[in-house]
Parts: structure tokens; C-alpha cells; sequence
């Protein structure tokens, strides 16, 4: 390898613009992560990646921006993160691509490297996995390979960071380079009609930026630009004839009338050859791999979906049942913050908006963080161990049966965690169709977010055994609910024909815990910031809206009472009527009193109506509205003062279950409806998916609001 | 004429012929099913909706109906 010459004028560093490409699930994003510092999402599944990223740092003095294009398996334009990919390279600036291998599946890898060796753009390969190619005795000889492809080959593992100087000197080296050229050979059928053209081209001198070679390929493989190109062209009337005949030779010599078949022939019979040159498989036995035995378990004809329904019920036992260890004790420190805090405030009003406002809401969100951590730690999981895939192929054709596609299930799972994410994870749905069905049933898997309502509700009406698995109830009904309302869209709205099915099942990985710490770090200090800024103003406002106006009246009739109280109990309860008055003359009082008679016949009383209304912010500030409202209203009862006391105390048990009804299905929040509106393209998707789940919510609630009181 | 959907667990077979169309033809061809290939099927899903195959060191998920699209011969 060339060494790299200090720089004759060192204030001057250099840009280079690298494009990162490579077949789905190669450790593409994971490589930038070693490369630099960054934290991209990395997951063990097709299409963790769905948009392109740029990640910029610096190396001796030079500035590296790389970009992260989506996986795709061949310059196809299949989905929409495969488009992101192929408009990048074909229409962007940059200097050279790293193409990323799988070490441990060269031959398949090699079929985009070959591709991209066709391109006319300086390319060097990162033969990524090398470890694990290692361990399955691969053996692949980096040198010879780079000799017979013309470029470099570079073996690198992500996951140890290992050659990953030297891949980023032979970037440098590569981008150096004046000439470049690399050696992809056709059949002689293909190599006998190339010469032809561009010695055509040659004789006519023809000006283009590509080399002649490139622009023959092209032309041979109908790449419909290059054709405009050469259309305009002089020479198209004799040059047309020629390729006619060329495409023809092609044809018979592959046996077959399609010309893409038969370069895609053409790239795999060079890529065997490669292959076989380069790879030397040792100490190779028959016997089955691990991914093998594990799979004969996980994905059994029969036992397969139960094994599923046991891991997702496990997980929200886990949710509930860990995660309320650490509660009581975020509970007893915000109390202890609260009386704390509130004993250095002399002003009532400034007291009561730090304590009742800013902590009581900011603690109803912050006592879930231990669920949500279980919950995140549970699809990180998920996400990293390849079993992901194997739920898409048991579901596929349960999915089927209710219009959606097999592949729907990654953003439906990711759903769980937020809806955001899962809205961009779509776009591995090839087809339109497919996608709007599945963007309208994201929200009916309940995201983390909701977790907190959920687990409020089941704490305050279930015993702590019970409340895992009314969790699991809950989420289980919504993606039950999500189904049914699927089949109804795909029968009504977004008739068509079925998609086909065509998925990689990736290896068994075992995540590393680095991986799943900075996932769920992350993720979870997302929620923690979302409680200390947006929910903290969300929560002040609240305060206000419910203190203001004061009604002095109101309050000097009271104060009257209370002062003539002769019991102490006879007192506290006047105080509490004062409060319950107060609270109904303020602002948040006359909205929730204005759409009280809307939400009556679901059984909810003005407090929760303003939850909900509050909570098409964000699903957390149901809680921390509840919270504000129930801590002014009935603080004053020491037995209960929890909000979990404070609600099986207020609520009754019908309301509460239609309460999480609507919570379940209704709009999931501000962020997300944005998110939604321009991954289904068009404002119009948002007021049917509006419309489609307040609907939805309000029947449902009713439904089960006047069953349940039936029953109970 | 056998297709893919029509071979049973365990067992391997060489693709004579792709009869789907253009997309999806290009979409089964990245993934490695053209002519010449070998195929082993690994399991099939409840209800043989879904079938899981192996081609070269790749697993690949496909519906029945993409399977019975793959023209195949016992090897």
C-alpha cells in the first residue's frame, strides 16, 4: 500500500465524500459507528436503515463525510429505501464508495460489488465480518482479490474494530489515485459485443464523461439514461442496429429473452469465479450451524407461535413486575423533592405551580422510566438477534389473511417502542398500498410512551400479580384491534392486488451488551429529556390552566365553612370541596366541563376528558395531567396519595377500562402525526387517520365502556 | 413442470426457471434464485403459507404463491 506523503501545505485538508453501500444487514451502519464516533442504529434485520445519514470526521487532514445509504440487493428500485440508495449513487456528488461486504456470504455480496464495479466510480471494498468469517474457517485472501478486481479489498470487522486504519489509508490512497480502472470481465459473448461498440464510439470520437466500455455496458444492459444520452446523438442511427444485434447474440447465448437476466447470469458467473479464486473454506463439515438448530425450534410448523406469545408475555411480566421495584422509591423522592422544595417557597402561588405543577407532572412521567427501560431492553432485543425476521415469517401469512404483509411486522414491533421510528421503518413495504395500510395500523400498537398510562391504570385496579398480565392483555388487543382494522382498510380503502413476499432470514446474532446498552440509553434518555423539557411545560401549563382564574367567591364561601367547622374530619372534607370547586371554575375546568357531555356516555368525568385532549401532545402527558389534577383535588387524604390511590379511589372500573381503550387507539401523539403526514405524503392521509382512530376509539369505548358495566 | 412449493422439507433442488415478472424476477435473482442455482427448503410455515429456503449460505422467507413461480428440478 501506498504510504501516505505529509501534505506540502497542512491548513488546506482535504474533503473526501464517501458513499457507504452494501447488500442489507452487512454492518453498514455499525462500520461508521467503529469508523467514527458515532451512534447510529444498528440492528440484526433487513432495513434498520431507511434514509440516508451523513457522519463527518476527521483523519490526519483529511475531512471524511460518509454517507450511510439504505441496504439494497442489486440496483433495483424494489422499495423506497432502495430508490434512497440508487438516486444517491447515480445522481450525487461524492468521491468513491465503500462497498461493505459480509465476509461471511462473499458470493451473494459480490453480485452489488460487481454492479458497482461497472459504475465508472473509484470503489474499495470492506470485507467486513472478517471474524466471524474466521470462526466459520473462511479464509479469504484480501491481496489476490484486489489484484483480480482492480480494487482494493480490505478485510475489516465493525463489531472489533479490527482493520479499520487500514481501511480508511486505502480510502485515501484510492482517492489519491489519478487512474483507475477495475477488471470486471464478461462471457466473451458480452466482451466480443463491447468491443464492438466502443470501437464504434472510438471511430466516431464521441464526447461523454464516461469511458466508452462504460457507456457499451450501459448501453447493453438498457440503462434507459444513457440511451436518452445517445439518442440526441448523430450516430444513434447506425449505433441502433449495431445493438440490436448485439442484444440478440446476448440473448441466445444465455438462452433466454430477458437481457437483465442475462447480465445478472453474466455478474454471477464472474462472481463464482472470483469466489473460487479467493475463498478457501477450511476444516468445512455438513453439520448443522447453530442458526440452523436454533431455527428448528423458533420457527417449528407448530410451536413456533406459542414459543412468540410466551416471549412477548414474559416481556410485559418483566415490564410490570421489575419495573415496580425501583417505583416506590421514584415515588418517595419526588414526594420527598416536593416537600423539600415546597418548604424554601413562602409564596403559595410559586409553591404550588413547582410542587403541584413541575414535580407532580414531571414525576408521573419519571416513576415509569424502569418499565420503559425493560420494555426498550426487550425490543433491542428483539431487534439485534435476528429472531425478528423469523416472527415476520411465522406471522407472514396470519398478516396475510388480514391484507397486510409479512414484512409489515418490523414496523408494527417497532411500533412498541415509539411510532415515530416505526412510521420511517415502512419504507421497507415496497408497495404504496401495502405501506398506508401498514402507517395506519402503526398506531394501534401501543407505544412506550402509553406504557405509563397502562401500567398506572393496571396498578390501580389490579393486585401487583395480576397487572403483567393485564399489561399483556392490553397490548396484545391493541394489535388484535389493529388487525381487524387492517382487513377493514384493505376491503375498503386500499383494495389491490398482494404484494409478494421475499425476505433474507438473517443469522442468530448474539447482541453485544454494548450495542443494547447505548440503544436503550439512548432511547431512554430521550424519554428522560422529553420529561424535563416538553413535559415539565406541558405540566406548568396545565398548573395554570387549573389554577386560574381565582374565584374568590368561591373561595371565601368556603373559608367560611371550614372556619366554622367544629370536627377536624368535618373540616378536611369542606377543604376538599374547596379545592374540587376551585378546580372546576378555572380554565382547564370550563374546557374539560365544555366537553364533558361528549365524553359522558364513555363514562369519564371532566378531569379525564382533559387528560385525553392534553395527551394528543404526547401520550406521557396523560399522566402528568392526571397527576396535576388529582394532586390539587385530593392531595389531602394521606392514605392515598399516590395518583395510582388517588384514581381507583375516583374512577370506576368501567370508565377506566374505556379510559385505556381510547388511550390504546386514538392519534399517538403531536411528533408522530407529523411523521405520519409526510411518510404517507399527503396532509389529506393525516385527517383520515385522524378521523379513522378518534372514531374508532369513541365506538370502541363505548362498546366496552357499556359492557363492562353490564358485567361488573 | 415442478415448482419450488411443491418440494418438501429437507429437500434440494436446481431452479430450471423463473416464471415471475419483470420486478419480481429482478427482486429473485438479487437474492441469488436464477437458473443454475441450487435450493434447499428448510421449513414451511402453518398452513404452508410461507416456506423458508437456502440458497447458498442465504435464508430467504417466500409466500407460497412466489414459490410456485420457481420452476425446479430434484437434484
Amino acid at each position: 500500500m501506498k504510504t501516505i506523503e505529509p501534505k506540502a501545505c497542512p491548513v488546506v485538508a482535504k474533503h473526501i465524500k464517501v458513499a457507504l453501500v452494501g447488500q442489507p444487514n452487512v454492518g453498514k451502519s455499525m462500520l461508521i459507528n467503529s469508523v467514527s464516533n458515532a451512534h447510529l442504529h444498528v440492528g440484526n434485520f433487513s432495513g434498520v436503515t431507511v434514509d440516508k445519514t451523513e457522519v463527518l470526521f476527521d483523519y490526519k487532514s483529511y475531512h471524511f463525510t460518509v454517507v450511510d445509504l439504505p441496504g439494497t440487493y442489486a440496483f433495483t428500485d424494489y422499495t423506497i429505501e432502495e430508490r434512497v440508495t440508487h438516486e444517491y449513487l447515480c445522481n450525487y456528488e461524492y468521491d468513491l464508495i465503500i462497498n461493505v461486504v459480509d465476509s461471511t456470504n462473499l458470493e451473494k455480496n459480490l453480485q452489488l460489488t460487481s454492479e458497482l464495479l461497472t459504475m465508472n466510480k473509484k470503489v474499495v471494498i470492506a470485507l467486513n465480518m472478517s471474524d466471524e468469517a474466521e470462526n466459520e474457517g473462511i479464509d479469504i485472501n484480501a491481496e489476490y482479490m484486489s489484484e483480480l478486481l482492480g480494487v482494493r479489498c480490505i478485510k475489516v470487522s465493525a463489531a472489533t474494530k479490527m482493520g479499520i486504519e487500514e481501511l480508511i489509508e486505502s480510502i485515501i490512497a484510492t482517492y489519491e489515485e489519478e487512474e483507475y480502472e477495475t477488471k470486471l470481465i464478461f462471457s466473451e459473448a458480452v466482451e466480443e459485443e463491447i468491443t464492438r461498440i466502443v470501437s464504434y464510439l472510438e471511430k466516431h470520437k464521441h464526447e461523454a464523461n464516461n469511458s466508452y466500455r462504460n457507456i457499451a455496458i450501459n448501453l447493453l444492459k438498457n440503462n434507459k439514461k444513457t440511451y436518452a444520452r445517445l439518442h440526441e446523438d448523430p450516430i444513434w442511427t447506425e449505433l441502433q442496429p449495431i445493438l440490436i444485434e448485439a442484444s440478440k447474440h446476448i440473448e441466445l447465448h444465455h438462452d433466454s429473452d430477458d437481457i437483465k437476466e442475462a447480465f445478472a447470469e453474466e455478474y454471477a458467473s464472474f462472481n463464482r469465479g472470483i469466489t473460487t479464486e479467493v475463498l478457501e473454506q477450511k476444516n468445512f463439515e455438513a453439520k448443522a450451524t447453530l442458526t440452523d438448530k436454533i431455527d428448528r425450534v423458533l420457527i417449528h410448523s407448530f410451536l413456533g407461535i406459542p414459543i412468540f406469545l410466551f416471549f412477548m408475555w414474559g416481556l410485559f411480566q418483566l415490564t410490570f413486575e421489575i419495573g415496580a421495584i425501583p417505583m416506590d422509591y421514584i415515588d418517595m423522592f419526588f414526594g420527598w423533592l416536593g416537600d423539600t422544595v415546597g418548604a424554601t417557597i413562602t409564596n403559595d402561588g410559586i409553591r404550588s405551580l413547582v410542587v403541584d405543577g413541575i414535580i407532580a407532572g414531571v414525576g408521573a412521567v419519571v416513576l415509569f422510566v424502569p418499565n420503559i427501560i425493560i420494555l426498550f431492553v426487550g425490543i433491542a432485543l428483539l431487534e439485534s438477534t435476528g429472531y425478528m425476521s423469523r416472527v415476520a415469517f411465522l406471522l407472514d401469512g396470519f398478516f396475510h389473511k388480514f391484507g397486510l404483509h409479512g414484512q409489515s411486522f418490523i414496523p408494527l414491533v417497532t411500533g412498541f417502542g415509539c411510532s415515530i421510528p416505526a412510521y420511517m421503518s415502512a419504507r421497507i413495504l415496497k408497495n404504496d398500498r401495502d405501506r398506508l395500510l401498514t402507517l395506519f395500523i402503526i398506531g394501534f400498537m401501543s407505544c412506550g410512551a402509553r406504557l405509563p398510562v397502562y401500567v398506572l391504570f393496571a396498578g390501580a385496579f389490579f393486585s401487583p400479580e395480576m397487572a403483567g398480565n393485564v399489561l399483556f392483555i392490553i397490548y396484545i388487543s391493541g394489535a388484535i384491534l389493529g388487525l381487524i382494522a387492517a382487513k377493514i382498510l384493505k376491503i375498503t380503502a386500499f383494495k389491490g392486488v398482494d404484494e409478494p413476499f421475499v425476505m433474507e432470514m438473517p443469522k442468530y446474532r448474539l447482541p453485544s451488551l454494548k450495542l443494547i446498552y447505548h440503544t436503550v440509553v439512548t432511547k431512554t434518555m430521550m424519554y428522560l429529556k422529553k420529561a424535563g423539557t416538553f413535559i415539565a411545560a406541558a405540566s406548568m401549563l396545565i398548573w395554570f390552566l387549573s389554577n386560574y382564574p381565582h374565584n374568590l367567591e368561591v373561595e371565601e364561601m368556603y373559608m367560611i365553612k371550614i372556619e366554622s367547622a367544629v370536627t377536624e374530619e368535618e373540616r378536611i372534607e369542606q377543604e376538599n370541596l374547596l379545592a374540587e370547586a376551585l378546580l372546576e371554575k378555572s380554565y382547564l375546568g370550563r374546557i374539560g366541563k365544555f366537553s364533558e357531555p361528549l365524553f359522558e356516555p364513555l363514562g369519564f368525568d371532566w378531569k379525564m376528558s382533559v387528560a385525553l385532549q392534553t395527551g394528543l401532545a404526547a401520550k406521557e402527558v396523560v399522566v402528568s395531567t392526571l397527576g396535576v389534577l388529582y394532586s390539587l383535588g385530593a392531595e389531602v387524604d394521606e392514605e392515598n396519595r399516590s395518583l395510582a390511590g388517588a384514581i381507583s379511589k375516583n374512577i370506576s372500573f368501567a370508565s377506566a377500562v374505556a379510559f385505556i381503550v381510547v388511550v390504546m387507539i386514538y392519534l399517538p401523539c403531536f411528533a408522530a402525526s407529523i411523521v405520519f403526514t409526510r411518510e404517507a405524503g399527503h396532509i389529506k392521509y393525516f385527517f383520515y387517520l385522524l378521523a379513522f382512530t378518534s372514531v374508532t376509539a369513541y365506538v370502541m369505548a363505548f362498546v366496552v365502556y357499556n359492557i363492562t358495566k353490564m358485567l361488573v | 413442470m415442478k415448482t419450488l412449493l411443491d418440494c418438501h422439507k429437507a429437500c434440494k433442488v436446481k431452479v430450471l426457471k423463473l416464471n415471475a415478472k419483470d420486478e419480481l424476477k429482478q427482486r429473485l435473482i438479487s437474492f441469488g434464485i436464477m437458473k443454475e442455482a441450487t435450493i434447499e427448503v428448510l421449513e414451511h410455515a402453518p398452513g404452508k403459507s410461507t416456506i423458508e429456503i437456502k440458497v447458498g449460505k442465504m435464508r430467504i422467507a417466500l409466500r407460497a404463491q412466489e414459490a410456485e413461480l420457481i420452476e425446479v428440478e430434484k437434484i
